[in-house]
């Protein structure tokens, strides 16, 4: 019995330059920075205040920091990609061989849609959601921080799997037979399967903790139909999160039991059925694209109707949208596999559902044009990413309703006209929305504006990018170029290959603007600053309270009386009440600890070192034990703490 | 200015509803966020039924339902977990009214109860694996075994816990927290006795009628 | 604080049967409880192994006599009523209900459906498979 089941050096691709390359990077990068952390002495500081905090500002600051760090190596993956294809042309076989592009494209769905997409918007809602509904922090604060340890152990497994092994080669849907031992005998596709189950419970109790904070902790007289939009969109995805995730988690346990311990679910043999993991996967996969548009749709609501000075336009229309959308999300997933054989009746069912949840969306479109129209629009960097979405979401989700007819589907089912199709409403949606969301509240955040030359300039190279990057994959598809080639032999598609290359460099350049943006305001805070906490003239709660606001958020809790909460009270007196005693959850390492034994559970299981699975197991069991016989949970924040903070916030003012 | 907000401040009178009274309490919180968690739970269930009910007939010239199945194990197991939802109920009432002896009697015979279907149900799947019917048979034994296996995991899970909580109101008392827990455990326990309803209902009975 | 009139945690009992003199204690409830979900499964397993009753209908019959019993677990073990303080609790099961009769029927419907229009023709049926 080997004590290291699979695990040995030949694990480690020694003979491919390109991969030692990028591992030897990370982990020089990640050392120089762990250095410096420790040269300067700030672990005690990182540990107090954001490793085991379980403030849902810190929290979801961390999130969107795990995210933009992921976007940096999904968007390798990318210019990869692009760069393979524009050379391999006729007989050319490019530079990147069939294992590690297949590797590369799979890296780059998973890591862009469940450590990219998923933790920016998550990490926006947990910053946003609370201070807008006037609460103190989320529903269950502890289970926040740990679902952010799940989250960070299935990134780690992912960026492990590059220098130690490798990734699956599936594509980021893993589809058997393929992804079944017989024809995937590698640890790529585990590495894949245990990365996303790991995350996936974190997501899970993240729906679980936004459904339960939004429902059921609200300031006092913010009844549902006066919540900022925002939250509403927040709800809706976080509903989908918890209808949809264990689905995904009852898939994935099905292929593991399947390469694991030989089970027949969707094998080839014993009459398992491969096609029924095609079903049950996009069960999930439809509602996933909602749960990542849906809270970006939420972002512009709130930019819009800010940088407009109206309120949103058609507020319940807007709402009975949204929840329109969460249901009809569970009614279209077939149209994901069309052609797999489905009688002629049941594709023009799921045909039909899919072009009816354009509608509600188009609505939300009106409403946006109608809150701009009219007002007094500032060209802030967040509505310059608005616009751009709007332009850009509707050509893409046009393209999708034309896929929605099936017989169209057929032609273009798997082309490049599918790939441009989702790029187009992912970036166009989710990707514009986030970038403007994190404009919007980096001040709140951090306590300055970030530089807005440099936002204009991230912002212009991103959308003139992506029309050049993707715009010609539409006429690739139209011309019959299928999806994930490695090489090619017509030679009439390289030049629009070639342009899409152009593209991505373009895109490459709006990153690299983003980062300048970031080191730049760090540079020039002092004259950014935000010093009464209302940098835009905001008309929710979350702009009532200072850059970067308390550990309690509010001194006082706000009671609503209306929609658009802080835009009713201002110009009001701001109440003179006496400060009480707070009471805040403590810190917890439990979130920390979780992730660490995930990390090694996970990596057990995949390289078979069954000792260490199951000890890794035991110790999660223990911690949870220790974590219930705990018996200070809260701290209290004295009356004087307080009203010393809002003496000094006020005189920030001032 | 919106209709919607005029509309809104009309509505302000007496008692505030519900939905615009304030944060709500923190047992409420608790449970109801629980209860999403459960629902979560049992649209993981229905994704592992349907991949059995789609899987039912693809027995691999192997052995099908209505040779495998014991209805008479089946029964003594229904029974014994329904008894123990019903002791579960018990033992709530009994954390009410704060009456610890009793709470712990019940929590004991729940125990046991849960841990007779258990044991009832491992030796059902090693009878099954010793007469060859194993999961890696066929694709229908692969999802019997998961589907009914999976509940079975729940169940375990759920006895350890019973043992933990009983551990927490010997040490601790009946804490608010503790408290909240135990109508965790409560509504934790229920829902696994109505998922079983659906499983024997689905695997044992519809199977041995086919 | 909210008013517990108008909100309750899920799994507690209302709490008008705390407060008023009742006809049915909070063990009579957990009683009739079990009462009737004995007599439901035990009709059940009479259904399934009856050769009395037409064979299409049973399974039919199975599946109505599973919700009715999934019905007295809900109210009579989970206290889910329609009063207005458990209006979120039942709302969140609708919607639970919801998902798992769209995804489980949904996904038996399409299995089948592509089952039967992908059925290979009978000789591909009994070609030997390649590995």
């Amino acid at each position: 019995m080997n004590l290291l089941g699979k695990l040995s050096w030949s694990a480690v691709p020694f003979d491919q330059p390109i991969v030692m390359g990028a591992s030897g990077g990370v982990v020089v990068a990640g050392g120089l920075i762990l250095g410096w952390i420790t040269f300067r002495g700030y672990w005690p500081y990182l540990w107090r205040e954001w490793i085991t905090s379980v403030d849902h500002k810190r929290i979801g600051v961390m999130y969107c920091l795990l995210a933009l760090i992921m976007l940096l190596r999904g968007f390798s993956d990318a210019i990869m990609m692009r760069a393979q294809q524009a050379v391999a042309a006729g007989g050319a076989q490019g530079y990147l061989p069939p294992e590690h592009f297949d590797q590369i494209f799979s890296a780059h769905g998973t890591i862009m849609i469940f450590f990219m997409a998923m933790p920016f918007v998550i990490g926006l809602m947990n910053f946003v959601v609370p201070l807008q509904l006037g609460v103190r922090d989320m529903a269950f604060p502890t289970l926040n921080s740990v679902a952010l340890g799940l989250t960070a152990s299935g990134i780690l497994l992912t960026n492990i799997s590059l220098a130690v092994g490798e990734f699956a080669k599936t594509g980021w849907v893993a589809y058997p037979p393929l992804s079944e031992l017989q024809f995937s005998p590698g640890v790529g596709v585990d590495y894949y399967l245990w990365s996303l189950q790991i995350s996936g419970v974190g997501t899970l109790l993240t729906g679980i903790n936004f459904v339960t904070t939004i429902l059921k902790t609200r300031a006092p007289g913010m009844g549902l139909m006066r919540m900022p939009v925002f939250c509403w969109t927040a709800l809706a995805a976080n509903l989908l999160i918890v209808a949809a995730f264990p689905v995904l988690t009852a898939t994935f346990a099905m292929l593991l039991l399947d390469r694991y311990l030989d089970f027949h679910f969707f094998s080839v043999a014993a009459q398992g059925n491969p096609m029924m993991y095609v079903n049950l996967f996009w069960v999930w996969g439809h509602p996933e694209v909602y749960i990542l548009v849906l809270p970006a749709f939420g972002v512009f609501s709130e930019v819009v109707s800010t940088f407009s000075g109206k309120p949103l336009f058609g507020y319940r229309s807007m709402v009975a949208a949204t929840m329109a959308i969460c249901i009809l999300s569970f009614l279209v997933w077939l149209h994901h596999f069309f052609t797999m054989g489905a009688s002629a009746d049941v594709n023009g069912f799921f045909g039909v559902m899919t072009m009816i949840i354009a509608v509600p969306t188009g609505v939300k479109v009106f409403n946006w044009l109608f809150t701009l129209y009219g007002g007094r629009i500032r060209f802030t960097v967040p509505i310059l990413w608005s616009i751009g979405f709007m332009v850009t979401f509707v050509i893409g989700g046009m393209t999708g309703v034309l896929m929605a007819v099936p017989p169209a589907d057929f032609q273009l089912h798997n082309s490049l006209f599918l790939v441009a199709h989702f790029h187009n409403v992912i970036i166009g949606g989710v990707v514009f929305g986030v970038m403007a969301g994190f404009n919007y509240w980096f001040p709140k955040a951090f306590g300055f504006r970030l530089d807005e030359r440099w936002g204009r300039a991230s912002f212009w190279c991103w959308l003139v990018g992506f029309y050049i990057a993707f715009m010609p994959l539409y006429v690739l598809g139209l011309m019959g170029m299928t999806r994930r080639m490695q090489h090619y032999d017509n030679l009439a598609w390289q030049p629009w290959l070639v342009a899409a290359a152009i593209g991505v460099v373009i895109i490459l350049a709006g990153i690299v603007c983003q980062v300048i943006q970031l080191v730049v305001s760090i540079r020039d805070r002092e004259q950014l600053r935000d010093l009464t906490g209302d940098p835009w003239n905001g008309r929710t709660l979350e702009w009532s309270t200072a850059s970067p606001p308390p550990a309690w958020n509010f001194s006082v809790l706000p009671e609503v009386s209306a929609i658009d909460a802080y835009w009713s009270s201002k110009g009001g007196r701001t109440p003179n009440r006496a400060f009480q005693p707070i009471e805040v959850p403590t810190n917890s390492a439990v979130g920390f600890i979780t992730a660490f034994f995930a990390s090694v559970i996970g990596f057990a299981l995949i390289w078979h070192i069954w000792w260490l699975a199951l000890l890794g197991l035991f110790s999660v069991f223990a911690t949870i034990l220790i974590f219930a016989f705990r018996d200070v949970e809260e701290i209290e924040i004295s009356a004087e703490q307080i009203a010393r903070f809002e003496r000094q916030a006020r005189t920030e003012v001032a | 200015m919106d209709t919607a907000v005029m509309v809104d401040e009309a509505n302000i009178k007496g008692t505030p509803d519900a939905s615009a009274a304030g944060p709500a309490s923190k047992r409420i919180v608790v449970a109801y966020g629980f209860w999403i968690f459960l629902l979560s739970d049992v649209v993981m269930f229905s994704a592992l039924f349907a991949s059995y009910a789609v899987l039912v007939r693809a027995t691999a010239d192997g052995p099908a339902g209505d040779e495998l199945f014991n209805q008479m194990s089946v029964a003594i197991e229904t029974a014994c977990l329904l008894a123990s939802s019903y002791t579960c109920g018990l033992m709530s009432l009994a954390v009410n009214a704060r009456r610890s002896a009793v709470v712990y009697l019940f929590a004991v015979v729940t125990f046991v109860l849960g841990a007779a279907f258990l044991n009832l149900e491992i030796h059902e799947f090693a009878a099954m694996i010793a007469r060859g019917a194993t999961p890696q048979r066929s694709a229908f034994l692969s999802a019997f075994f998961t589907l009914v296996g999976c509940h079975g995991l729940h169940v375990t899970a759920g006895l350890v816990w019973l043992a933990v909580m009983m551990a927490q109101v010997a040490i601790k008392g009946f804490r608010p927290n503790i408290e909240r827990r135990l109508l965790c455990f409560a509504l934790f326990w229920h829902t696994l006795d109505i998922v079983w309803v659906w499983l024997f209902t689905v695997v044992y009975l519809m199977g041995v009628r086919s | 604080m909210s008013d517990t009139r108008f909100d309750r945690a899920p799994g507690d009992s209302p709490a008008s049967s705390r407060t008023e003199s009742k006809a049915l204690s909070d063990v009579g409830i957990y009683t009739i409880g079990l009462a009737l979900a004995v007599a439901l499964t035990a009709i059940s397993f009479w259904v399934a192994n009856t050769s009395l009753l037409w064979a299409p209908g049973v399974l039919l019959g199975l599946a109505v006599l599973a919700i009715a019993q999934m019905g007295v677990h809900l109210v009579f073990f989970l206290h889910i009523t329609t009063g207005p303080d458990s209006t979120n609790n039942v709302l969140a099961l609708a919607l639970g209900v919801l998902i798992v009769v769209l995804v489980a029927a949904g996904s038996i419907f399409i299995m089948a459906n592509l089952s039967e229009t992908m059925m290979p023709p009978p000789d591909l049926m009994t070609m030997p498979m390649r590995h």
